[in-house]
């Protein structure tokens, strides 16, 4: 029994190499895409990457909790574009105040991961089958209650501050980072911290890696189930304000396959889809790589065809590159 | 009071903790418990004995809340209680260490024994780590065990995984004390340690309930014993009044004998097997030695020795770094499992509800799956003949199921064990290599499992028994090698074997 406190430190150093490995890449490719193009590293640019991967980074980080318990869900996209049409009819169509409108769409994200966590828990439904179904009915919702038209939010200018705006801006002059990059890396750090410093955190990763052994600890399984698919939900309804207000408009089309793309930062960022592991870190760093070569692709002329085509070939690469470090472990 | 308490010195009602009585028990398919009872009083350690599904394991999940009974009812303290589940039970200050660990991989030492109960600090939210890991520091130093509270409870061997089951139990400030084959992963003096601490929590007035098939040990640690039999309640008799043979005779109801038929006589068949400086990191070094036709060949060793990873590194489950095999005095390629299969290897793991069995399917699809090829027609599987086939192992290997649907989670893990070595004699391998094949199994399993090896060897197939029980190894093996650390240390003929020799050798570089 010598030998466990080696043990624990190698343990720790593989986990750092994985974040660094992550991050390396995503260093890797803004240094490429940097000598390939002039226009790349530029500020105004760089505020464009982190401004487009603020919702999809919300998205990812939200979905991380639900991915390390192992479970997965398909509704995140769809939810959010649900969230944002509430908020555009509270406010466009009800002429309720701003703010009562941003409430009102990020209590519809938590109601529905709230609905897919029983469904999921007291159910026993797979969570691929409930979410698919969760997917498909606030996709139709959405459509149903806009009348699947746009709703513009033309009377409330203020809306389209929430995420344009910059209030960084108004106390550091010359500093202007939108509310939207603000408010993604902030719920970011918050989100870590629930993850690692919280009972919920705790349980998210007792869930994802035994199941069956948590509940026998006397923990509430079904209860931290659906709060975590809550929380998950509660990040679509900020992703939809986020994106409404920045396209200054509720777009009941949009929202299937940002899930999608949310997943695959997760993975990129070396959360195990078989659940108990992963780091909020890690699926930030996913999204951002995952943006920075739409941008660069972009940049360098690349059609936006042949670009999908390339980011489909990174997640399966990042996958592979972390299934070979978790083999050798 | 279901038991006569004139036998006993200890007899005020007062003293009794628990008292189960007419537990009623029944599984799809199966009759598991009819009519039990048991009683434990505090500060003594309660042995509870019987063959693979006697139904001990299932009364005493019951008692923690992990199944519900039928039938019957529990007086604890003198009331009587419904347990739920297994957070009433820990309320009521039962707790329960389970034969197949449950403990969460992906969490630290200290977090799996605060699970549930974590301590908080500031705003309510926010859990106190600091706190966990100086609490389960302390318990540790208590129980003298090394172990690192942060270390992540998959990078633990299994010994040093039941450390933390018995201080997450100790943490818990039990009344009542479950311990489900406690020993049974444990080297010497780590079995020594647990004895200590089973006293020093008797002296506090714990009820131990100590179900184990080792029953050399309950002289040495129980005062009373209980034997349950096909889910009966046969007897309950004080330790010191009865002997082992007795205890086997209630067991399974009838004499039984344990038969040996070691011999060197294998020592001049050709080999059949031959390892040549096999090597994987730290846990395998050098390693070489030949296996001969019809010879059982007996790998000792304390745990973490490395004799697992050799046999996983022949069966190619894992990869090596160097080394060859050469079978029949050929030089083989052995990359996956399905390698070694075809080279008619077969390998029944020490842990054969995640490696060796598909526990959702049943004993007829378990049985024939790694010969499927042998029972199917342009991919058309012959029911008929996997059925018959099926049929003759459970006949052969008396294994106890209703019938071939049953699923195989549903078995006893005595039976689950002849589960996984019928599939293998249906591949109809010459090369055996039995894990710990004894591990968690009772006294009437284990002797038909050594029946059925002396019987396979005989019939000229060779076997490679890798156990960390030493009167095992002595009674089954022609021959034993001893391992340490990742080397061979030393190889002994049936003769020269003995438990002082492999004890020398299996410390040899500890020392």
């Amino acid at each position: 029994m010598g030998n466990k406190g080696a043990k624990g430190r190698s343990l720790i150093r593989s986990d750092a190499t994985q974040k660094i490995m992550a991050f390396g890449s995503l260093i890797v490719l803004i240094i490429v895409f940097s000598l390939s193009s002039p226009n790349f590293f530029k500020f105004s640019n760089i505020v464009s990457i982190v401004l487009s991967t603020a919702v999809n980074g919300v998205l990812a980080v939200g979905v991380t909790f639900v991915i390390i318990t192992g479970g997965i869900d398909l509704s995140i996209g769809t939810t959010m574009t649900f969230a944002s049409v509430i908020a555009g009819v509270l406010i466009s169509f009800w002429k309720l105040p701003v703010i009562l409108g941003v409430l009102g769409g990020l209590a519809t994200g938590v109601l529905v991961g709230l609905i897919s966590g029983t469904v999921i828990s007291k159910m026993k439904l797979p969570p691929f089958i409930a979410t698919l179904g969760m997917m498909m009915i606030t996709k139709g919702l959405s459509l149903v209650i806009s009348g699947t038209k746009p709703i513009y939010f033309n009377d409330a200018k203020v809306y389209s501050k929430i995420a344009m705006g910059s209030v960084l801006g108004k106390i550091i002059p010359g500093f202007d980072i939108p509310n939207a990059v603000v408010i993604f890396l902030l719920m970011s750090v918050v989100a870590s911290l629930i993850l690692t410093k919280t009972s919920l955190g705790r349980y998210n990763f007792a869930l994802g890696s035994n199941e069956e052994a948590t509940r026998l600890s006397g923990i509430n399984v079904d209860k931290w189930k659906i709060a975590i698919y809550s929380l998950s939900g509660l990040f679509c309804g900020i992703a939809g304000i986020l994106m409404s207000s920045r396209l200054n408009s509720a777009q009941p089309a949009l929202g299937q396959g940002y899930e999608l793309e949310a997943i695959a930062a997760v993975v990129i960022g070396g959360t195990s889809l078989s659940g108990g592991e992963g780091t909020i870190l890690g699926t930030v760093i996913g999204a951002f790589i995952m943006s920075v070569l739409t941008n660069g692709l972009r940049i360098l002329s690349v059609k936006q065809e042949w670009q999908t085509v390339v980011i489909g070939i990174v997640v399966i690469f990042a996958v592979y590159a972390d299934s070979l470090r978790r083999r050798k472990k | 009071m279901p038991v006569d308490d004139n036998r006993f010195e200890v007899n005020k009602l007062s003293d009794v903790l628990v008292l189960m009585e007419g537990i009623e028990k029944t599984f799809p398919g199966v009759h598991a418990l009819r009519n039990c009872k048991f009683e434990l009083r505090s500060g003594e350690v309660h042995a509870l004995v019987g063959e693979n599904g006697a139904g001990k394991s299932t009364l005493m999940k019951i008692l923690a809340g992990v199944y519900s009974k039928d039938a019957g009812r529990i007086i604890y303290k003198g009331k009587e209680v419904e347990i739920a589940n297994t957070k009433a039970a820990q309320d009521l200050g039962i707790s329960i260490i389970f034969q197949e660990f449950n403990l969460i991989p992906h969490l630290t030492v200290a977090q799996n024994i605060f699970i549930g109960r974590e301590p908080r600090k500031g705003i309510r939210f926010i859990l106190n780590e600091k706190e966990i890991n100086e609490k389960t520091q302390q318990l540790l130093n208590m129980m003298n065990v090394d172990i690192d509270p942060r270390s992540k409870v998959s990078e633990l061997t299994v010994a040093m995984q039941q450390m933390v089951e018995i201080a997450k139990a100790l943490s818990l400030n039990s009344e009542v004390l479950i311990m489900d084959e406690p020993t049974a992963a444990l080297t010497e003096s780590e079995i020594e340690e647990l004895f200590r601490i089973i006293g020093d929590l008797k002296k506090k007035g714990v009820g131990i309930i100590y179900i184990s098939h080792r029953l050399e040990e309950l002289g040495v640690i129980s005062d009373r014993i209980t034997v349950m039999r096909d889910g009966e309640y046969i007897d309950t008799v004080a330790t010191k009044d009865v002997t082992t043979d007795q205890i086997i005779k209630m067991m399974v109801g009838r004499e039984i004998y344990v038969t040996s038929e070691a011999n060197s006589e294998s020592s001049k068949n050709e080999v059949v097997l031959e390892v040549k400086n096999l090597n994987r990191g730290k846990a395998i070094r050098d390693v070489s030695f030949k296996l001969r036709k019809g010879e059982i060949l007996g790998f000792a060793g304390l745990m973490g020795a490395g004799r697992t990873e050799v046999a996983r590194a022949i069966f190619g489950a894992d990869p090596i770094d160097s080394g060859e095999v050469y079978i029949n005095g050929n030089k083989v390629n052995i990359k996956q499992p399905i390698d070694a299969v075809k080279h008619g290897i077969g390998y029944l793991s020490e842990d054969r509800k995640q490696f060796g069995l598909m526990l959702d399917l049943d004993v007829e699809v378990n049985t024939v799956i790694a010969s499927l090829k042998n029972y199917s027609k342009f991919g058309w599987i012959n029911k008929n003949k996997t059925r018959r086939d099926a049929n003759k192992w459970i006949e052969t290997l008396k294994i106890k199921t209703p019938n071939l649907e049953q699923k195989v989670k549903n078995l006893s893990g005595g039976n689950q064990q002849k589960v996984v070595l019928g599939k293998w004699l249906t591949r109809d391998c010459n090369i055996l290599i039995f894990d710990e094949p004894t591990r968690g199994i009772d006294v009437g399993a284990k002797s038909e499992i050594y029946k059925l090896m002396n019987k396979l060897a005989a019939e000229g197939k060779s076997i490679i028994m890798i156990s960390s029980e030493l009167p095992e190894i002595l009674r089954m093996s022609h021959r034993v090698i001893v391992m340490c650390e990742g080397r061979i240390t030393g190889e002994l003929s049936y003769e020269e074997a003995t438990q002082e020799r492999i004890m020398e050798y299996a410390t040899r570089r500890l020392k």
